[in-house]
């Protein structure tokens, strides 16, 4: 049960909080939304992608894995911390090849959303063009890794939620790439299947289902209908009421 | 690559296996010793592994993908890496590397076709104080010279074993140069151990039975000669020699008072911080010092379970610290019964394998589970859940090594020296452009230019403290003193001289950072490389202003945002260089406010080479 006793500052309000939540939780829940690409609140939070940085009593933290205090002051919607997720977005995209325009998962993607929401106008950076592997060994399901962002999310799920442990990460520093757990490295001889969450939870188009690619036409989707901050409140409100009652 | 060579039979990987548990911790050691039998890891290799740990392939891929010196491709017989901190760079490493890769008739980071050798950089292997240095397989070459590799690549041709190598090639000095109270004497097996368990006031071991001091409430086992010398480690304010300074009574008592059927004790000799080298010479020549130290650890914090994680640049000293431990063990120093007490501790060696993240202790205890060195959340602090999770002391090899002293003659003896919040003395560790690198160890308090003096160093423009995550020191700022209330450090003291373009020092280091982010964190993994980027497109005297401002904007991101001490101090140097050696970049500079990265002629070179012309007109 939330203690009505316990809040924290965030920028103008104060937040409630029930003890052992994150700063993220507790301003989920209280509808303020803080930018966020690796974390999902349906899975452990990992604090690698650090768009969700807020500053506490005056130091930096991930808000996903910070626990809150009461009393504590927090910034999140600052000029500064924009400018911070901004650039941070920029990187996650410059790292990578990502092509909207041409992307099967354009108005669902939540790197995409970030970006319209903060208000990108460009990559900024000189772009990498990695040369990446797309695996599309599998008869159901495609890993683009052209369009990885590194969240770790299919791993986690995969080893945590699916119980398969089909992805890991391997490389070290920008190498950093995901390996599948095949004999082959290839995901037609692994354990994978078109219902895992590992796969349908990859929050932009490197893990996806083959043949969906139209299933909503553009205009209609997931972010043609909501900005990403509405959607995701009103889906972590959700999960919570589910939760607690 | 081309896979025409013949590899090793995969055979000694069997053989490997058989001398491990079924414990995915150890999967780790197990990928190094298939590395040193094979060459490589191929994938026959990563499956026996996998299978005889339970662990899936892809896990075991990703740790091999993750450490420098594991390999998926074949390396060749002989596998030569060349050392690439600032300090070999300036003793002509690269040039050298050249020489190596055009004489062996191999491209850089690649396995000759006839598979018998190949030639890498890695970074610093901590023998800056006798650069240039290599590493032949996992053996250290210093001084290297010309005439010495000529040597080398003559034995290498005649399929000479390194074992049968000329010893000189691979001798290692201490060099150390300046000893203070710490290391002025000599230290006697087991007198610490003794003194801490003494502490208690009663004259004979006999009187102090481990297992009567069992604190019936917490079922914690410590008493009274652990509390008494807690209690002198609390007196010697000694901070931890790591660099972060973290008072270790504090580490060691918290550790101590988390309820926990277990707890570890730590020993972190992973020394990746280029322009360090003090370890080295510690577990060289003060082994028993520091291990003594962490038993002591272990005594006071009720552990039974020591672990020195050292990185594999020092595999040399490998059969030595076995040794060490055996004979400390045969002395009752370590193990089941130590000296009669019925105390129970032991130290394991766990061996690194190329990654400089692992000197930060989260991602050290993943490392030591046998993982990816990835850091941890920050919470919680390892001395809550560490090593499996129980609480657990990282100490750097310097902090136990003084905890054994301060042990033997009391925290008030310790405080006396240095400064009234830096207690006690530091080992300096001075390389670059000097009369005499090596070690010094001076009382905290010690300023730049008495440092400076003493090595034969005084003409120097700059001195880089604590390596390329801490500070640069200009000659206006040579008095000030090295302690952690000005001048906090690790200890590494390099020097540039007047003559050195110090845009060579910066160039090197954001190569590094580059090369060592863990690429968990967007910040440091995207950053350190947007950066080298930048500072190679300045170098190549293609520089605007705007680089230059986006360099400061992408060092405050990841001084913010980084998840970790690496990415979060990576572009230290880069600040401190750009306020201090302003001269050296804009030599370099053009004037235009942007320059496009993009040099859109050189990309039409292949369509040159693809139509056969190379007239005016195909050129812009």
């Amino acid at each position: 049960m939330p203690d009505s006793k316990k809040t924290f500052q965030l920028d103008d309000r104060e937040v409630p909080f029930r003890e052992g939540q994150t700063i993220f939780d507790a301003a989920m829940a209280a509808g303020i939304f803080i930018p966020h690409l690796c974390h999902n609140p349906d899975f452990e939070p990992h604090s690698s992608c650090r768009l969700c940085t807020v500053i506490v009593n005056g130091r930096p933290f991930a808000s996903c894995t910070q626990p809150a205090v009461a009393g504590q002051m927090v910034q999140s919607n600052t000029p500064e911390l924009r400018d911070m997720r901004r650039m941070l977005t920029q990187m996650l995209f410059v790292e990578g090849n990502h092509n909207c325009p041409g992307c099967i998962k354009s108005g669902h993607c939540r790197l995409q959303a970030t970006a319209y929401e903060l208000g990108i106008p460009d990559n900024h950076y000189q772009q990498f063009f990695p040369l990446r592997e797309v695996d599309a060994s599998h008869p159901g399901i495609i890993l683009d890794r052209d369009r990885c962002i590194l969240c770790g999310l299919c791993v986690r799920i995969s080893r945590s939620v699916d119980k398969k442990n089909v992805f890991a990460m391997t490389g070290r520093g920008i190498d950093t790439t995901i390996v599948v757990d095949s004999p082959s490295g290839l995901l037609v001889d692994s354990t994978v299947s078109v219902d895992d969450q590992a796969v349908l939870n990859c929050p932009v188009g490197a893990l996806m289902l083959k043949r969906m690619a139209f299933d909503v036409p553009f205009g209609d989707r997931t972010y043609d209908q909501a900005l990403y901050s509405e959607d995701s409140v009103a889906r972590f409100q959700a999960t919570e009421a589910n939760r607690h009652g | 690559m081309i896979r025409a060579v013949s590899t090793p039979a995969i055979e000694p990987v069997s053989l490997i296996l058989q001398h491990y548990e079924r414990d995915p911790g150890e999967l780790l050691q197990i990928l190094i010793e298939v590395q040193h039998a094979l060459h490589w890891v191929p994938e026959e290799a990563v499956a026996l592994v996998a299978a005889h740990l339970g662990v899936t392939r892809a896990h075991v891929r990703g740790v091999v993908g993750f450490y420098s010196f594991l390999s998926d491709a074949y390396l060749g017989e002989y596998v030569i890496y060349v050392s690439d901190n600032i300090t070999d760079r300036m003793q002509g490493s690269e040039g050298f590397a050249k020489y190596l890769c055009s004489r062996l008739g191999v491209p850089l980071g690649q396995t000759r076709a006839d598979g018998r050798v190949s030639v890498h950089f890695t970074s610093c292997t901590g023998m800056c104080d006798q650069g240039p240095a290599l590493l032949v397989n996992t053996l250290p070459v210093t001084r290297v010279t010309r005439e010495r590799l000529d040597k080398i690549m003559e034995l290498i041709t005649a399929r000479t074993p390194v074992a049968d190598w000329p010893a000189e090639y691979f001798e290692v000095s201490d060099n150390f140069r300046r000893s203070d109270v710490l290391f002025r004497r000599v230290f006697e097996p087991g007198e610490a151990l003794q003194a801490a368990m003494r502490r208690a006031g009663d004259d004979t071991l006999k009187s102090i039975r481990f297992e009567e001091s069992v604190d019936p409430a917490s079922g914690v086992s410590w008493k009274r000669g652990a509390d008494e010398t807690l209690k002198e480690l609390y007196r010697s304010d000694l901070r931890g020699r790591g660099g972060a300074g973290f008072k270790a009574a504090i580490k060691w008592e918290t550790c101590r008072d988390i309820p926990s059927p277990e707890r570890f004790v730590v020993c972190n000799a992973d020394e990746g911080e280029p322009g360090t080298f003090k370890d080295r010479v510690l577990l060289s020549s003060y082994a028993d010092m520091v291990f003594e130290g962490m038993t002591i650890c272990g005594y006071v914090v009720g552990s039974s379970q020591g672990i020195l994680y050292i990185r594999q640049e020092y595999w040399f000293l490998k059969q030595a610290l076995e040794a060490v431990l055996q004979r400390r063990r045969e002395a009752q120093l370590l193990g089941e019964n130590i000296l009669g007490t019925g105390f129970r501790f032991d130290i394991r060696i766990h061996w690194g394998a190329g990654a400089y993240i692992c000197g930060m202790e989260t991602a050290l205890i993943e490392s030591v589970e046998g993982r990816r060195g990835k850091p941890r959340k920050r919470w919680p602090l390892p001395v809550v859940a560490g090593v499996e999770r129980r609480p657990t002391v990282v100490n750097n090899v310097e902090t136990f090594a003084a905890a054994a002293m301060i042990a033997l003659k009391g925290g008030a003896w310790f405080a006396g020296h240095g400064t009234q919040h830096s207690t006690g003395t530091k080992l300096f560790c001075v390389s670059g452009d000097c009369e005499r690198p090596g070690i010094y160890e001076y009382p905290f308090g010690v300023s730049v230019r008495e440092v400076l003096r003493d090595c034969g160093g005084l003409d120097a423009q700059a001195v880089q403290v604590s390596g390329p995550s801490g500070t640069t020191i200009t000659r206006p700022e040579f008095r000030r003193v090295f302690a952690y209330e000005d001048l906090s450090t690790v200890g590494t003291v390099m020097v540039f001289g007047p003559k050195r373009d110090m845009f060579d020092m910066v160039r090197c280091y954001t190569h590094f950072f580059k090369h060592e982010s863990c690429g968990l964190c967007t910040p440091c993994r995207v950053g350190t490389s947007l950066l080298a980027g930048l500072v190679d497109k300045v170098a190549e005297g293609k520089g605007s202003p705007m680089d230059l401002e986006d360099i400061q904007h992408i060092s405050q991101l990841m001084t913010t945002t980084a998840h970790c001490g690496l990415g979060q101090t990576a572009p230290n140097h880069l600040m401190d260089s750009l306020v201090k050696f302003r001269g050296d970049w804009d030599k370099r500079m053009m004037v235009a406010e942007f320059a496009p990265a993009f040099d859109l002629d050189a990309s039409l070179a292949e369509a040159r080479q693809l139509t056969g012309r190379d007239d005016a007109a195909a050129h812009l």
